[in-house]
């Protein structure tokens, strides 16, 4: 029997103190870290059970902001009447995730810090090397079967998929995620591997995610998330994109995009969105200023196919988000 | 009904009052929606142990030392398993015939084969003490080279496989001849069984030389003679219990590696021990359909009638295993060919050795064949259904007898006729709606039908219910419900009444489950026993002094769980048997062949395939039918397909019961959906690991991946293919899906994908 301690936290100073100790993680939903105990990818010493917390599971429109707790399940948030009114790429974005089972376990928090599906990070007792894993072990993906890896922001270290949906609906629409000790735009939330994949998100020993805030305006309201895959159901994105736009007449006033599933972290398309800023809404600029969406991209063992996906991804939000659809 | 009046029945509903034919829901649903169907792990077992299995992580090498020192150290561990000091058994020939070598056998690998083989086994008290103590255990291999899949050119050609041999004709000549060839390569990617419920067993010694095994099985009685053998046991001292079964596939038909694991570690230990493998470790606990590769030449007139076609087949097989899938067995046989000539090879790689899958060997190979005509049709300029009604043989051209019944006309027009099929635009990307683009495509899909012996045992009980008693087993088919149909059928009693056991080798015999034979054998066996205990009951009636229709008539007849006579005079099953001092009426019947034979002759047809007729001595080619027109939607910026609408009509011969059969039908379609856009196993080519060995990455199709799917039974009751009139069922309507899609994505985008499965990335 692999032992370890668990503590259910009855305070968020609680949780955060014991949060340091080493060998602690949070479980919330437990969608990721049961997981990942059970592919060996993790072997906590604590656990501490943070899902009896009070305060962190309401949905409020208030005033400029959205606020979402962090403990707040994905299924109650994807059927929150507001939220879907106030920005609906946020909704698909949940609603297009995983499945109805896991969905109503895995909490808002959790979700934003979901590790990548990388088989080889996954398979430590075949794959020892993984830098994510086992820093300075080295990649077992590049060089392998990497259909579903990274061709945005990768490292030599690290071409590791950020995986969730969520996150990229959060992005485009310029969310910020609250911590127990401060406000963190989401674009600065998450890290590209670089030199050290083994760190995904600037979060410090202790700090805890409480909830995210997503700003209220015309952008949110007019978004849409648009998911690519095989399987209709069930399966990470090959591609997607979430887009928030605001028309003047015909004109894209304001744009936001954000692109998941080609990318190690959720990839903003700010090139793109400078493009498109002023100009017409017309389906060939659109495809055009789109294909600035994976400028830079490099290709591994099979996913030389998200480039150009990427880019009709791109192009498609925009259009059903811009109502050209 | 009389015998004639039902001959001329359809096989469906309109079968009537009889319990055979009508669509029952299932008799199994309640309790296992309900949870109270007992799975093999589930059997309340006493003193069970826990076994753990261990892998290997490379994927060829010699095994040079294991390290059990930390792992037995464990808490809670009794036991550690490995090639050095496992029991030894005695070597038994898979169901493939692939016998170990040397003398004794041992499940664990000391040279390893293909990445994640069996090499060594945990023992604990607990589940959790078990899986703890196997990542403790530390494996030294000496590395070899890995050729993980056929793709590497390293594989070579392989070797061909003589038996699989066919041809008649001129080939070569026809060809040359033939103003219109196509010539094609078709690949599928290795496909795993997935069935819901893992693969596992409790092992339970009884005493030192009686064994009993929980584990789900599809044929109890092989597999109770499996480990007879293994153990150098009697067959009546092994039992396999497995009364429900979560899905086999083909998967199920035989001890596996693992199986003798847990079997030597109750014997060594002297505990019960139970064993779950986990959904990973089931990706190389065995194998599924290995990776195949077809080239198919097919010559035509400018008319469109087949001249020739040539045949070349090649299926991956392990290192030192064989398994051929016979990639020539649609090929040979669906159409009108003059000159045909089908040749196969196997590829050894460092992969698990194969297995059955879902209509092995008829599957791929009509993926091959139907893809290549509506190539075919293509180079024609003719309408692809129009190619394949122009040669439909009147006889089986591979053996040249004629069929027990072949339909497929009639599906074709019935299945056109509820597809719109006349309204379709024969030019490549000539229909959209919006950025979808529309594509209908159709495909044949047939299987064998296969016939074996079985016993079955009917009682009728003092309360005048009736139960039935068989090693047959259900695995979610429907085999209690239709053999309840059956006794009922032929008792004149109401199906309620009935009772069916199965699943435990203690009950009378049956061979395999699988080749789609099960239904219609063993409805066979039941109804003639059923008939037996009905005779019984009525000589009772007629002759026992203490029966109360005693002297009132010449004849009895059984209608409603009454006996009487033919002015009406009626007693009650249970009120007969009570007055008469009968406890029971207990039949065994069998449907071997006459003759005198020794036990262990008779145990053979039960415990081997040698009993199963696949046709060659049949005066008649028996085949089951099938004709699927397909709608997808390919989105023309993300190469996504989606299965829009499905029409398939089936002859399947006479339904035992219909809803059972559509849900057959209905399953092999969804399955065909999965293999067709989603299934594959992901090899890593440096090491012959398998990356996607979960149900998320390893993709089957989800509810959201299946339209509506209307079936149509074309089917007449076939009494020259079994002695009830039904043909294959379970296996048929999987095959012709996947190329029916493929055509349909080809007439959607104008791009033919010739390699399974169709993903997004091939259509971007």
């Amino acid at each position: 029997m692999i032992d370890f301690d668990y503590a259910r936290a009855s305070s968020l100073e609680e949780a955060a103190t014991r949060s340091r100790l080493p060998g602690a993680m949070l479980l919330a939903g437990g969608t990721t870290l049961i997981d990942l105990a059970k592919c060996d990818v993790v072997r906590p010493e604590l656990v501490i059970d943070i899902t009896r917390l009070p305060g962190l599971r309401d949905i409020a429109v208030e005033g400029d902001r959205i606020r979402i707790g962090a403990l707040a399940t994905m299924s109650r948030v994807a059927a929150d009447p507001g939220l879907r009114a106030e920005a609906p790429a946020v909704t698909q974005s949940l609603l297009l995730a995983a499945s109805a089972q896991l969905r109503a376990m895995a909490t808002i928090g959790g979700n934003l810090l979901q590790r990548t599906r990388c088989s080889y990070f996954r398979d430590p007792a075949a794959y020892p090397a993984c830098n994510k894993r086992a820093p300075g072990s080295g990649c077992s993906a590049i060089g392998g079967v990497a259909r579903g890896h990274a061709v945005l922001g990768g490292s030599d270290a690290c071409i590791a998929v950020y995986p969730g949906d969520l996150a990229v609906a959060l992005t485009a629409l310029g969310a910020s995620v609250v911590t127990t000790d401060r406000e963190i735009a989401i674009e600065a939330f998450f890290l590209a591997p670089g030199d050290t994949p083994e760190r995904e998100t600037i979060l410090t020993p202790g700090e805890i995610i409480t909830g995210v805030s997503i700003p209220r305006g015309p952008v949110a309201r007019s978004s849409t998330y648009l998911k690519v895959r095989d399987r209709q159901s069930y399966e990470f994105a090959s591609a997607s994109a979430a887009v928030g736009i605001e028309l003047d007449g015909s004109t894209i006033r304001d744009i936001r995009i954000a692109l998941g599933g080609i990318a190690t972290v959720p990839w903003r398309a700010q090139a793109v969105e400078e493009a498109l800023r002023g100009r017409a809404l017309d389906e060939t600029t659109i495809r055009t200023a789109s294909r600035l969406a994976v400028e830079g991209a490099v290709a591994h063992g099979g996913n030389a196919y998200k480039i150009e996906l990427g880019a009709r991804v791109v192009a498609r939000a925009i259009l059903t988000a811009g109502g050209l659809q | 009904m009389s015998a004639l009046e039902r001959r001329a029945k359809q096989g469906d509903a309109s079968d009537g009052a009889s319990p055979l034919g009508r669509p029952l829901s299932r008799a199994d649903g309640p309790d296992k929606v309900q949870g109270r169907a007992t799975y093999a792990l589930e059997q309340p077992v006493a003193g069970v142990l826990h076994c753990v299995l261990v892998q290997s992580t490379v994927g060829a090498g010699r095994v040079v030392s294991i390290d059990r020192n930390a792992a037995e150290a464990s808490p809670g561990v009794r036991l550690v398993l490995d090639a050095g000091n496992s029991l030894r058994l005695r070597p038994v020939s898979d169901f493939y015939g692939n016998k170990p070598e040397g003398e004794t056998y041992t499940p664990f690998a000391e040279v390893v084969e293909h990445n994640g083989e069996l090499v060594a086994a945990v023992v604990a008290d607990t589940l959790e003490e078990a899986r703890a103590a196997a990542r403790l255990v530390t494996i030294t291999y000496e590395d070899a080279a890995v050729i993980a899949s056929f793709a590497d050119a390293r594989a070579g050609e392989g070797r061909p496989v003589e038996a699989q041999d066919k041809g008649w004709g001129d080939v070569d000549a026809a060809l040359a001849a033939a103003p219109v060839v196509i010539s094609q390569t078709y690949e599928t990617p290795r496909e795993y069984n997935t069935p819901i419920e893992p693969h596992g067993l409790v092992a339970h010694w009884e005493a030192d030389d009686r064994l009993t095994v929980y584990e789900p099985s599809q044929w109890v009685d092989g597999m109770a003679q499996h480990f007879a053998d293994w153990f150098g046991l009697a067959f009546e001292n092994v039992r396999i219990v497995s009364p429900f079964i979560g899905g086999g596939f083909g998967s199920k038909g035989q001890p596996l590696p693992h199986s003798a694991v847990a079997a030597i570690a109750a014997k060594m230990l002297g505990r019960p021990v139970k064993l779950a493998v986990t959904r990973p470790q089931t990706f190389t606990a065995y194998g599924g359909r290995p990776g195949t590769r077809q080239t198919l030449t097919l010559g035509a007139d400018r008319d469109g009638r087949i001249l020739a076609l040539d045949h070349e087949g090649a299926n991956e097989t392990a290192a030192t295993k064989t398994f051929v899938e016979t990639l020539g067995v649609v090929t040979s046989m669906m159409y009108a060919v003059p000159n045909l000539r089908s040749r196969h090879r196997i590829v050894p790689v460092n992969t698990v050795t194969p297995g059955a899958f879902r209509a092995p060997g008829k599957n791929p190979s009509a993926f091959g064949l139907e893809c290549a005509m509506d190539e075919l049709a293509e180079a024609l300029a003719m309408d692809p259904l129009e190619l394949r009604r122009l040669n439909e043989p009147d006889h089986d051209f591979e053996n040249g007898k004629p069929w027990s019944s072949r339909r497929l006309l009639q599906a074709y027009d019935v299945g056109a006729q509820a597809f719109g099929w006349a309204r379709r635009n024969r030019t490549p990307r000539s229909m959209r709606d919006g950025r979808q683009l529309i594509g209908w495509g159709m495909a044949v899909g047939t299987h064998p039908v296969y016939s074996s012996p079985a016993e079955a045992m009917v009682r009728i009980l003092a309360d005048g219910s009736v139960e039935v008693l068989s090693s047959a087993i259900d695995m979610g088919t429907g085999t209690y419900t239709i053999l309840a149909q059956t006794a009922a059928d032929a008792l004149g009693v109401p199906a309620e009444r009935v009772t069916v056991r199965l699943g435990d080798s203690r009950l009378p015999r049956a061979p395999v489950a699988g080749g789609s034979q099960l239904a219609n054998l063993m409805v066979g066996a039941v109804h003639k026993t059923a008939l037996a205990a009905r005779d019984e009951l009525i000589a009772l009636g007629l002759g026992d002094p203490a029966s109360p229709l005693r002297d009132r008539a010449n004849t009895l007849s059984v209608e409603g769980g009454r006996v009487m006579t033919p002015r009406g005079e009626a007693v009650g099953i249970a009120e007969l048997l009570a007055a008469t001092g009968r406890s029971v009426i207990e039949v065994k019947r069998d449907t071997l062949p006459e003759g005198e034979r020794s036990d262990e002759e008779r145990r053979k047809f039960f415990t081997t395939m040698a009993g199963m007729e696949r046709g060659a001595n049949l005066p008649v080619s028996r085949h089951s039918f099938c004709a699927h027109f397909i709608e997808v939607r390919v989105d023309e910026d993300f190469g996504t397909v989606r299965v829009s609408r499905v029409v398939s009509a089936l002859d399947a011969g006479r339904l035992y019961n219909p809803k059972l059969a559509d849900s057959q039908f209905k399953g092999g379609i969804v399955m065909g959906i999965g293999m067709a856009l989603l299934e594959e196993g992901v090899v890593d080519p440096r090491n012959g690991r398998i990356l996607n060995a979960n149900l998320a990455d390893y993709r089957i199709a989800t509810n959201a991946d299946v339209p509506a799917i209307e079936t149509i039974s074309v089917g007449e009751p076939d009494y020259a293919a079994t002695p009830l009139g039904g043909k294959a069922v379970g296996e048929l309507a999987i095959v012709g899906v996947a190329p029916a899609i493929a055509n349909a994505v080809y007439h959607a985008t104008g791009k033919r994908i010739r390699r399974l499965p169709i993903t997004l990335e091939s259509l971007v």
